[in-house]
């Protein structure tokens, strides 16, 4: 049965039920739990926006706290996933994939390839991504085209509560290493949930929205976005279909083209920088498949290139809105 | 310690089959044949096969790049790494990883390492999940005096420690890491020494003597399996050769290597300490030297004969599924 | 002043829908219009179907737009006779405008929350509308769940109360369906009678669900007072088993389609939102497994198991057989040769969703049978 509760409590909800069903499933990361070794209550965080809370009393030490040793225990998350465990280890914020990419890059992503088909390394990752908390450069960036670009990796970014949790059930029982992205700014949203698990298959965009006259493909928080301007572009007569990717790897590119050929026109839509992003992605994607199903340019919304800004004001400017995304729209229809 | 003569037979022909892997392919490196780079483990033969011994099919270990002896020792089968080296179809990563990728997790062996300082989390993990799925097993990380100062190794110690993993970290310490020596580069006279900074033994361990691997190995798999508790050994060694094949090896001291050879080498040390206390006779240790020629001799005719990967292997095992 | 002027309003088409857009009207003003005829299409979220005349008369106004979204119970046309004046509907239309509130963003219907009762060790989800009387049970089919019955319900209840389950393996009712043929989930839909004091009822049954019910009342004839069965499994043996290995084995949109529009006579009707939903209750844990389990025993060898067509002359109750002459699933052809005391009605153009298609009609045969 459905009920209303948000991505952070589906996200939660996943992690139990999949840790409920195989005791292989365990959990690592910074204040998973909270209160290692202090004097105080034991689970005092549960993660540092309250996910995993209520997870350590169920699972005891299959629910564990870590150093701040990220090369460490996402390493050791890759380790035990090629030793019998199923990990799912949160790497706090994307930002600091920096201080252990190798471990995923270099090592989960390839172990497949370069040892010949042999390794099965079913690791999660999970991970905080997107701006507008102020929380400024270092903890605000939307780093999934990185990930994207590897060969090895999967790479997910549910826009929804009802996707949160059937993409993290995909992930924890995939045998693939997954990173998956949760946008801070989406903790709170809610939506229709199922109590039952369920699982929802990579590379499956979800057409959010149908209309004639052009396609929106976006991602993540951004999905909200391109839905707030649909429903003001309507009022001018303009009817948009959105695309949520939901996975960029696995990317749904049927999809992608589908709503190309229905509509011919295309904005993509993506918070991250524009240099190497999803937006160029998708849109070199369509330049070459769906070419000449296009009645004008693609146009791209993003971010700008620049590190996320503090000031209130500033990081405003920096997160694309929905006016941005009105604008584009038309500019594609031709009536800018 | 006592060890029975079947185990020593089997640590002489661990021992001297990494040897001749490695010698041979010094040899067959040069004409041009393999891709690549390799980097050869010859001198070192003690210090895995001190180690390994003590190891079972519930054991695991990383390895880097000097990887094939840690390969040997774990039990990896001769003629499919060597075709592995070659890049050919038979090779024990179907010719996609290459030496510095070698690995065969059913054996235990998780895999060479491209990157310095690369296993040491991977065998954190291996020994957290020997821990939790309660297999009795242990984790081996090798790695070098190079990689000692790695933060990721720093990090592993740190986390073996206050999770109580089985896990032991070996630094070989060689004493130079690429072409720069331990002296300059490691801030201690003992990697070791970092042991008690992160509240765990740390052994010092003479690499060219087996005998003397093989016991603080034991002392370190006991602790691991019983007390689930980690150990670092460093073993002092030295390696024959450069750090990859084709270095010219400026940075060594005149004759460094030829006395090695001739005052060092833990092959003739270990003959010498078993034959004078007749726990084997010398016409025991010739026999096995023979047959492991034979073998290594095969291994290259077979590698050599082996078809490369076919063309569409290009794309596939990327995902299990996708 | 004209007692004769109606007003048709936006209906409301299951629980969760608030409001609907005027897709087309597929009437003009000055039309004459009989029950049942299609007025206009309305889009919703979720579905989109046509809004039938529940009356005769004169279509006189047509207030809405072609693309106004409005809210339900909003008035959408006027129907009156012939002599009524302009006036007089003007005057009408502004009255009821005056005095229309919409319901609530967040107003749930009172009582109108499907509730959930154990049967047999599994929680069993339904719906009851309506009071009193001798109660419907409407039984849904291989797939579906209790909203399929999203047009017919509220009309049915009008007079009585109505209930609606989700089987077994189906909606939000537990997913083990035990042996999974028709006897068993028969002994689930008798056990959910029993449990809500339910002792005598009217049956419906779509598909599997008329197989089901059939068997409910060839074993408990007393508890039975009459019988529709619509679109239905168990009166011969044939059945369209590529289409139940198709929905079983679907596992993206683009695959599960074309299956899913074999069971309308308007492919339009299938709608992404339909498609969606599918998938997400086929995407649920257990819920593959149940539906092979019940083909299985349903349909081994793609033929159906259990054929209850001779023993139907030993029930005395009332029985109608209503069938879409291009059901694609089961065939028209099942409705033939019954014994002559079965009322039967094979709709012209109809597919296997005809309660949903033609619903008006098939709520007004049901009214009359059930009286």
């Amino acid at each position: 049965m459905a009920r209303t509760i948000s991505y952070q409590q589906a996200i939660g909800e996943a992690l139990d039920q999949e840790m409920a069903r195989d005791e292989t499933v365990v959990i690592m990361g910074e204040d998973v739990a909270g209160g290692a070794g202090a004097p105080g209550e034991d689970d005092a965080w549960g993660g540092v926006l309250g996910v995993t809370k209520g997870l350590y009393g169920k699972y005891g030490d299959r629910v564990m706290d870590t150093p701040i040793t990220e090369s460490a225990f996402i390493g050791a998350a890759v380790g035990a996933a090629t030793a019998g465990l199923r990990p799912v280890a949160e790497l706090m914020f994307i930002d600091f994939m920096g201080v252990c990419f190798d471990q995923i890059f270099n090592q989960a992503a390839k172990f497949r390839y370069m040892f010949g088909g042999k390794a099965e390394t079913p690791v999660v990752i999970r991970t905080m991504y997107g701006a507008g908390f102020r929380a400024a450069a270092q903890h605000s960036q939307c780093l999934y085209p990185v990930f994207t670009h590897i060969p090895g990796l999967k790479v997910v970014t549910p826009a929804t509560p009802y996707d949160a949790k059937g993409l993290l059930i995909q992930s924890i029982r995939d045998n693939d290493p997954v990173i998956f992205c949760e946008h801070k700014a989406l903790y709170t949203i809610e939506g229709d949930v199922p109590e039952e698990a369920y699982a929802i298959p990579f590379g499956e965009a979800n057409v959010t929205r149908e209309g004639d006259d052009v396609s929106i493909v976006t991602l993540g928080r951004m999905v909200h976005v391109a839905e707030e301007a649909a429903v003001a572009l309507e009022k001018d007569g303009v009817s948009c279909e959105i695309v949520d990717l939901r996975t960029t790897s696995p990317m749904d590119e049927d999809t992608i083209i589908e709503t190309v050929e229905n509509t011919g026109r295309l904005v993509v839509l993506d918070e991250s920088n524009p240099r190497c992003s999803i937006a160029t992605d998708v849109s070199a994607l369509v330049s070459q498949e769906a070419f000449s199903a296009l009645k004008a340019p693609i146009r791209m919304v993003t971010a700008p290139h620049v590190p996320v800004p503090f000031a209130d004001n500033l990081e405003d400017l920096y997160i694309p809105d929905s006016g941005q995304v009105q604008q584009a729209v038309r500019t594609v229809m031709g009536k800018d | 310690m006592q060890i029975s003569k079947d185990e020593l037979l089997r640590a002489y022909r661990m021992m001297k089959s990494i040897r001749e892997f490695e010698e041979r392919l010094h040899v067959e490196f040069a004409t041009g044949e393999i891709p690549g780079f390799v980097h050869l483990y010859a001198g070192e033969e003690a210090s895995a096969t001190g180690i390994c011994m003590h190891l079972d099919d519930r054991d695991k270990i990383a390895s880097n790049h000097r990887g094939h002896g840690h390969s040997i020792a774990k039990g990896c089968d001769i003629d499919a790494m060597m075709a592995e080296i070659y890049g050919k179809a038979t090779g024990l990563c179907a010719g996609k990883g290459g030496s510095m990728h070698i690995a065969d997790l059913g054996k235990g062996m998780m895999g060479a390492n491209g990157i310095v300082g690369g296993g040491p989390p991977l065998v954190c993990g291996a020994a957290l999940a020997a821990k939790q799925l309660g297999t009795g097993g242990v984790a081996v990380a090798f790695f070098g005096d190079g990689a000692s100062n790695q933060g990721t190794t720093m990090e592993s110690l740190n986390l073996a420690s206050v999770w109580s993993l089985p896990a032991i970290f070996v630094v070989e310490n060689n004493g130079y890491a690429e072409a720069t020596s331990s002296k300059y580069s490691v801030s201690c006279d003992d990697a070791a020494d970092r042991a008690s900074a992160f509240n765990m033994p740390g052994v010092v361990v003479d690499g060219h003597d087996f005998f003397a691997v093989y016991e603080a190995a034991g002392e370190a798999v006991r602790r691991a399996r019983e007390d689930s508790a980690p150990t670092l050994i460093e073993v002092k060694i030295n390696r024959y050769y450069g750090h990859f094949e084709g270095d010219a090896q400026t940075y060594r001291g005149k004759d460094e290597v030829k006395i090695l050879r001739e005052t060092k080498d833990c092959l003739d040390k270990f003959r010498e300490k078993v034959t004078s206390a007749s726990l084997l006779e010398a016409s025991e240790l010739d026999g096995v030297d023979a047959d492991v020629a034979k073998i290594i001799d095969n291994s290259v005719d077979r590698a050599k004969a082996a078809d490369k990967p076919p063309v569409d292997e290009l794309l596939t095992d990327v995902y299990i599924s996708y | 002043m004209s007692d004769s002027i109606r007003a048709l309003c936006m209906p409301k088409w299951g629980l969760s829908m608030k409001e609907g857009t005027v897709a087309a009207w597929l009437m003009e003003e000055g039309d004459e219009i009989s029950p049942g005829d299609e007025v206009l299409d309305v889009e919703t979220e979720k579905i989109s179907s046509a809004v039938e005349s529940p009356d005769s008369g004169i279509l006189r106004r047509l207030v809405a737009e072609e693309g106004e979204t409005l809210s339900v119970g909003a008035i959408l046309g006027v129907l009156a006779d012939a002599d009524a004046s302009d006036a007089d509907i003007d005057a009408f239309v502004e009255d009821f405008q005056a005095n229309y509130v919409p319901p609530a963003d967040d107003e749930e219907d009172a009582g109108a929350a499907t509730e959930t009762v154990e049967v047999g060790g599994r929680t069993i989800r339904y719906l009851k509308r309506g009071e009193d009387g001798v109660p419907v049970v409407l039984v849904h089919g291989f797939g579906g769940d209790l909203n399929n019955w999203l047009f017919n319900h509220e009309a049915l209840a009008a007079k009585r109360a109505v209930y609606a389950l989700d089987l077994p393996g189906h909606g939000a009712s537990a997913k083990d369906v035990g042996e999974g043929g028709v006897a068993a989930l028969a002994e689930t839909v008798a056990g959910f009678m029993e449990a809500l004091n339910i002792d005598k009822a009217h049956l419906v049954g779509h598909s599997l669900g008329g197989a089901i019910v059939l068997k409910v009342a060839l074993n408990l004839p007393g508890k039975v007072a009459s019988l529709a069965l619509i679109g239905s499994a168990g009166l011969g043996a044939d059945i369209n088993d590529s289409y139940l290995s198709g929905f079983i084995s679907a596992e993206r949109r683009k695959d599960l389609k074309p299956h899913v529009e074999k069971l309308f006579s308007d492919p339009a009707l299938v709608t992404r939102q339909l498609i969606n939903d599918l998938l997400a209750f086929k995407r649920i844990d257990g819920v593959q497994a149940a539906l092979e389990t019940i083909q299985g025993a349903f349909a081994p060898g793609g033929s159906q198991a259990l054929v209850m067509r001779d023993e139907i002359e030993k029930l005395e109750i009332p029985i109608m057989v209503v069938w879409g002459s291009g059901d694609q699933i089961i065939p028209a052809s099942h409705a033939e040769g019954l014994p002559g005391s079965v009322r039967v009605e094979v709709m012209a153009g109809q597919g296997h969703m005809v309660q949903m298609e033609a619903a008006s009609e098939i709520n007004k045969l049901i009214d009359d049978l059930i009286g």
